[in-house]
């Protein structure tokens, strides 16, 4: 490391420090304080510290609901989510590769899909048809569908810099299509893969409305819900309005944590291939 | 048999296509008959072009309709260009890289609604923190989210904030499949770090930049979920933009008015995005 | 280890739900999460079921708003509501087209016990009862501090030049003369919408006229009054220096300890009170809007939302026996007594003897002659989605009454031809 790279380090640590890192103080102050302090909304000291308190005060509200969250927006996030990555490279995949009219019609409906915004109450009779309104396995299809668009553009801009001389190169070893796909294709993609899984998991595990809307019911509570259902029912607790935000936004945290070295690592890779 | 077909074959879009025209596609070209009627969930009287007529009379429109433009093009630009510079800055070795990374990226993962609440009262105009240290120093706050000519401005820097973390992150992906030997080259012909930038980073990032651009234009032309934890399109209406002007509409159970202003909405977005895509997609080198 | 971690999880969630359903029928409530709403459930339920060890019940909470109507209409159209639900009355409730979507409660028991004044609120279009009232009748006027007003030596004002020049001395005296919270834009419609009964003391025939558009805000002097008033204390600067991000929690604050003399506002605000700054209550007055003319002086009054059984209900007819309940006199009295901010609407229904000030000061409204009117919202189904906009900008001197008169009389028709009516 040069010593320029160091000062800048330095000088990039402070100014994000006090822009990026400065609101999560607050969060975790205000998170931190009694109900009467909290409420005046202030960026200082807590009068008491509670933070253990307030925890537990959040973990028990509702006979554990969020325990319950947790675990319902997990399994939609990781389903959602594997579906979107498979989908959206395959989609991805064919549409950059095979240039053709079809090829615009589905560019088009990719578009759509990033561009209109979803008309709930037809979606809701659509679901209640084919008897999965009110499932999780409902929900996770509803994730995919509106997903996708997204997903494909990601993917089909990032193909478009993998050569196709790799995929001749197997056609010709006599690999098939799903071969080639898989054993060639997907393990180049992971640059792009990671940035679809952390994206897209966030995007889930952190949907309020689409749950709102297409999964009611107390059994199905998700997470962003019990933030919700928290601001209504203490409408002047603020301090457990924020110890429950902070503790939604763990799990996104350790996902990006976890992923982020994927990423160096997906690096490394990119500069082996080109 | 394989082999006689394209290795591309078409069934790979097949799973996805069920999906999505199930329970995206059928829904929304249901929702286009109902943008005909006067629709009240329980029942739908067929009114012609009486909603475009009416929702295009709506008296904030124009307001609206110039909000949602800044607002999408100075997040989009915004984003591209400081998306980029941290992209290179967070890759280029510095000290404690990996941790501002994660900083940066932080903003990311929380909740809109949390985002809201939080800069709500930061910005609030007499004991937000903002205020407060600016009167600390011994200037005058403004009040970012009471002043009607300030509002929209001050969603637009969170949504910077809260945006830019996805777009550097973006950027990242971009520059790792950008071949180190490039760079030796252009070290060889003894360009400078600046002539590196403009004519290695610039151009071969450009999966990146159109992915970036059209991402968070799309995202600031519907943008909605900010405005309205923040400003909710206040004071008044000065930070209407048109997807809370349909919102609106919709919390009303004006059910058909607010479908068509959906689909007025979609039509200025396809008329902005669809020459830009192709324009982007013609320029497009195959490697 | 991560099976380990699953199932550990799966055992736990499944002690969880098991533990939440072992009684023979569970009927599921959906509500909104008002303080007030959370401890009417509380307290109804806990006491049925100990009527009915084998009812238990589910409670579902749903926002509140505009917000919460569209989950309620999308759950009705969609045949997915609760077995019992808490809405609003009024023109709200006759916009989930009751006839279809609702079950019919004339025939019940207790249905003879729900008041007169009330009844209307809750009927469909063929006069059939479809809600029981669920909450006290509430008062929409002007909340003050009693410190301040003794220490000043304040009467309560019978007319509205009284009222400005009380808000003037408290402002001279260093107080903030009226509170405004515009960060929750809701209470800012308040002097236009609480001075209802002085418009139709000035025009008794406007709530009519303006729903068959024959009178419009803009034509009816006494009904844009309401806005010109709003206006009048904005640019006098009575108002707190927060007031454009300030929130309905802050008001109460401001009004109960002295902070501000006077906060307009709907009487539930004394739950606020009595929750957040119980030794502040009795500091806490209150006195209708007052008009021009202090021989006619009275309140305007909103009516509390109902339960509603959907047609649809999966356990109709417990549900129904529950709702039948709910309107006798001793469930009534169950929820005056852990909340008794307001005058029931129940047969016999009493109010325990030691009522907070604000509500012995409302009361006498109820008990004289024509001392109330209901707010127009419940003689009339006409009313305009952007009016807290509106007002907000009134207050804010961000566009002048005249304006914004005109513009709400443009809201109202948008939303008179969207609901489909006559004359429009």
């Amino acid at each position: 490391m040069t010593r320029r790279q160091l000062s800048t380090g330095i000088v990039s640590l402070a100014l994000a420090s006090i822009i990026f890192i400065l609101p999560f103080v607050f969060i975790l102050l205000t998170a931190a304080k009694t109900r009467q302090d909290a409420s005046r909304l202030t960026f200082t000291w807590p009068v008491e510290w509670q933070l253990w308190e307030n925890f537990l005060q959040v973990l028990e509200t509702r006979n554990y609901l969020l325990l319950l969250a947790y675990f319902n927006s997990t399994v939609i996030t990781v389903f959602a989510v594997t579906l979107l990555v498979l989908f959206g490279a395959m989609v991805g995949y064919v549409l950059q590769r095979r240039p053709s009219r079809w090829n615009k019609v589905i560019y088009g409906f990719v578009l759509a899909g990033l561009m209109i915004p979803p008309a709930v109450v037809p979606t809701i009779w659509v679901l209640q048809s084919i008897g999965l309104f009110k499932t999780i396995t409902g929900m996770i299809f509803i994730q995919v569908a509106y997903g996708l668009a997204f997903s494909v553009l990601l993917f089909r801009s990032f193909i478009a810099t993998i050569p196709r001389d790799l995929d001749e190169a197997a056609l010709i070893d006599g690999a098939t299509p799903l071969q080639i796909f898989f054993r060639v294709i997907l393990p180049l993609l992971k640059p792009v893969t990671v940035t679809v899984i952390v994206v897209q998991s966030i995007t889930i595990f952190n949907d309020f409305t689409n749950p709102l809307y297409y999964l009611p019911g107390r059994e199905n509570v998700t997470v962003q819900f019990t933030l919700y259902n928290f601001q209504g029912q203490f409408q002047t607790q603020f301090n457990l309005l924020f110890m429950n935000i902070l503790l939604v936004t763990i799990p996104p945290l350790i996902v990006y944590i976890f992923f982020n070295r994927q990423i160096v690592a997906g690096m490394t890779a990119g500069a082996v291939k080109g | 048999m394989v082999t006689q077909k394209s290795p591309y074959p078409y069934w790979f879009v097949l799973p996805a296509a069920i999906v999505f025209s199930v329970l995206f596609l059928a829904p929304t070209f249901a929702s286009f008959w109902f943008s005909l009627t006067r629709w009240d969930l329980f029942s739908a009287v067929f009114i012609g072009l009486e909603n475009y007529r009416q929702f295009l009379r709506e008296p904030f429109l124009i307001q609206g309709t110039v909000n949602t433009l800044i607002y999408a093009i100075t997040t989009s630009a915004t984003k591209s260009v400081l998306g980029l510079l941290l992209a290179v800055l967070l890759t280029s070795g510095i000290w404690a890289q990996g941790f501002l990374r994660t900083i940066v990226f932080f903003p990311v993962l929380v909740s809109t609604i949390g985002i809201g609440i939080t800069f709500a009262v930061l910005m609030h105009p007499t004991n937000g923190m903002i205020n407060v240290a600016l009167s600390a120093i011994g200037l005058p706050g403004p009040g970012w989210l009471t002043d009607p000519s300030l509002a929209l401005y001050s969603v637009i820097l969170v949504d910077l904030w809260k945006g830019v973390g996805l777009a550097t992150l973006i950027y990242i992906a971009g520059l790792a499949t950008i071949s180190q030997d490039y760079y030796e080259a252009a070290r060889i012909d003894g360009a400078t770090r600046t002539q590196m930038f403009f004519r290695v980073t610039v151009p071969l990032v450009r999966p990146a930049t159109v992915t970036v651009v059209t991402l968070s234009l799309i995202g600031g032309l519907r943008s909605f979920d900010l405005i309205w934890a923040m400003t909710r399109g206040g004071p008044g209406f000065s930070s209407d933009v048109l997807a809370s002007v349909i919102y609106k509409q919709y919390q009303a159970g004006f059910y058909g008015l607010s479908t068509a202003g959906n689909v007025i909405l979609f039509l200025l977005i396809a008329l902005i995005i669809l020459p830009l895509t192709a324009w982007f997609n013609r320029r497009e080198v195959d490697l | 280890m991560r099976m380990t971690a699953r199932t550990i999880l799966a055992a736990l969630l499944a002690g969880l739900l098991a533990s939440a359903a072992h009684a023979d029928v569970t009927l599921t409530i959906l509500a909104d999460t008002n303080p007030e709403t959370i401890s009417f459930l509380d307290v109804l339920t806990k006491a049925y079921s100990e009527k009915r060890p084998d009812i238990s019940f589910d409670i579902e909470n749903r926002a509140g708003g505009a917000e919460g109507d569209n989950i309620v209409k999308t759950r009705l159209a969609t045949g997915e509501m609760a077995d019992i639900f808490q809405y609003n009355t009024g023109s709200l409730f006759k916009a989930l087209k009751p006839e279809n979507t609702l079950a019919d409660l004339s025939g019940l028991q207790n249905a003879g016990n729900i008041s007169e004044n009330f009844k209307p609120v809750v009927s469909a279009a063929d006069g059939s009862v479809r809600g029981v009232p669920f909450g006290p009748a509430m008062g929409g006027g002007i909340f003050y501090n009693r410190k301040i007003y003794a220490e000043l030596g304040l009467q309560v004002p019978k007319t509205w030049a009284d009222f400005i020049a009380n808000s003037e001395k408290a402002k001279a005296a260093g107080k903030v003369g009226i509170a405004q919270t515009y960060g929750d834009t809701w209470t800012s419609q308040l002097f236009v919408l609480a001075d209802f009964y002085n418009v139709k003391a000035a025009a008794p025939s406007f709530a009519k006229d303006f729903t068959e558009n024959k009178a419009k805000f803009a034509t009816t002097p006494a009904a844009a009054k309401g806005f010109e008033r709003l206006e009048q204390t904005g640019k006098a600067g009575l108002f707190n220096a927060d007031f454009g991000a300030a929130k309905f929690d802050d008001g109460m604050r401001m009004v109960a300890t002295g902070e501000a003399a006077h906060y307009p506002m709907l009487t539930f605000g004394i739950g606020n009170v009595a929750q957040n700054y119980p030794d502040n209550l009795a500091d806490l007055g209150f006195f209708a809007q007052p008009g021009d003319d202090a021989a006619k002086n009275g309140l305007t009054v909103w009516m509390p939302s109902a339960l509603y059984s959907p047609s649809s209900a999966e356990n109709g007819e417990e549900a129904k026996k529950f709702l039948d309940w709910v309107a006798s006199k001793e469930a009534c009295e169950l929820m005056a007594k852990a909340v008794p901010s307001g005058p029931y609407l129940i047969k016999d229904c009493q109010l325990p003897a030691d009522v907070p000030q604000a509500v012995k000061d409302m009361l006498p409204y109820f008990e004289a002659e024509g001392g109330t009117a209901p707010a127009l919202e419940f003689l009339s189904p006409v009313k305009g989605p952007a009016l807290e906009q509106i007002t907000v900008e009134v207050g804010s001197g961000i566009r002048p009454a005249v304006e914004a008169v005109a513009l709400y009389d443009q809201d109202v028709e948008k939303q008179a031809k969207q609901l489909g009516l006559p004359n429009w």
